[in-house]
């Protein structure tokens, strides 16, 4: 793959970046120049990583341990790029928690949970990044969708659900952002050959 | 430029209205340009003349000149 350093210089957080999607994004952002926040919830979890990628691209991934349903957490990490570099270019909501189960056997605790994750923290980081956007007048937020989202799925009502929800908060959001140039994006892949997918599902090898 | 003056100087610049207008009689029920709009616009020139950034329910609170002193001191903010 070509590497512009389209994003040199840029400032990113990736929630969840200690695998599957997020990681990949991260490592990516990285190798196109980006400071880049890398967000898991275990302390010490992407130090290797990190160092790793900063030397292999020649910038600075920097690993922020904080869980995104912690309020307080969400907003001290934001504040904490702000404080160490000005600015945040890029928020890539990826975080997010998963369940497969039938109508009957949905699990309500389960559920609310989901929600908090996969909708109730991301509407946390979108006010909290989208107020140190609007006052640089420019900034991207990419929120995680899934296909199942968009178009329903037997077997994964609650996650559905949760990220239906995404794509709805994403185009309110990009209505109202857009006034402070800011975009907000959802992506709603299909199945992605990652390890939480081929712990559930096995491929064909 | 003292910490009050700077906090009135807020007030003064998103409402258009002199010093002198300012107190305890200074709220969202009274002043009637107050609306949510406006004190968004209040919230984020008060977050950034103190370098602070508010929880939201101290933004949605933010709602006369004396309750907003209250919240801007939890921040660390002497008057």
């Amino acid at each position: 793959m070509s590497v512009s350093r389209l994003l040199e210089g840029k400032i990113c957080l990736v929630t969840g970046a200690n695998r599957g999607i997020g990681n990949a994004i991260a490592e990516r952002y990285a190798e196109e120049g980006a400071v880049v926040f890398a967000n898991a919830r275990k302390e010490g979890s992407l130090d290797a990583w990190a160092k790793q990628c900063s030397e292999k691209y020649n910038t600075s991934v920097i690993p922020l341990y904080f869980d995104i349903t912690d309020a307080a957490a969400s907003k001290a990490a934001i504040l904490k790029i702000k404080s160490d570099f000005g600015s945040i270019d890029v928020l890539v909501n990826n975080a997010g928690m998963v369940t497969y189960e039938l109508l009957p056997m949905i699990d309500f605790e389960k559920l609310r949970a989901m929600f908090e994750v996969n909708v109730i923290a991301m509407i946390q980081l979108v006010q909290l990044a989208s107020r140190i956007m609007s006052r640089q007048k420019s900034g991207s937020i990419i929120n995680m969708s899934s296909i199942v989202g968009a178009q329903g799925v037997k077997g994964q009502l609650g996650y559905s659900a949760t990220k239906g929800a995404v794509i709805s908060l994403t185009k309110s959001a990009a209505k109202e952002l857009i006034e402070h140039n800011i975009r907000v994006n959802a992506i709603a892949p299909g199945m992605v050959g990652t390890d939480r997918f081929t712990q559930v599902i096995r491929l064909p090898t | 430029m003292s910490v009050s003056e700077k906090y009135n100087s807020v007030f003064v610049s998103v409402f258009n209205v002199e010093e002198s207008v300012l107190g305890n009689d200074f709220s969202a029920e009274n002043i009637d340009n107050w609306d949510s709009i406006t004190q968004l616009s209040l919230v984020t020139a008060m977050e950034d003349e103190f370098d602070i950034m508010f929880d939201p329910e101290d933004i949605l609170n933010f709602k006369s000149y004396s309750v907003g002193k209250t919240i801007v001191a939890k921040y660390g903010v002497n008057f």
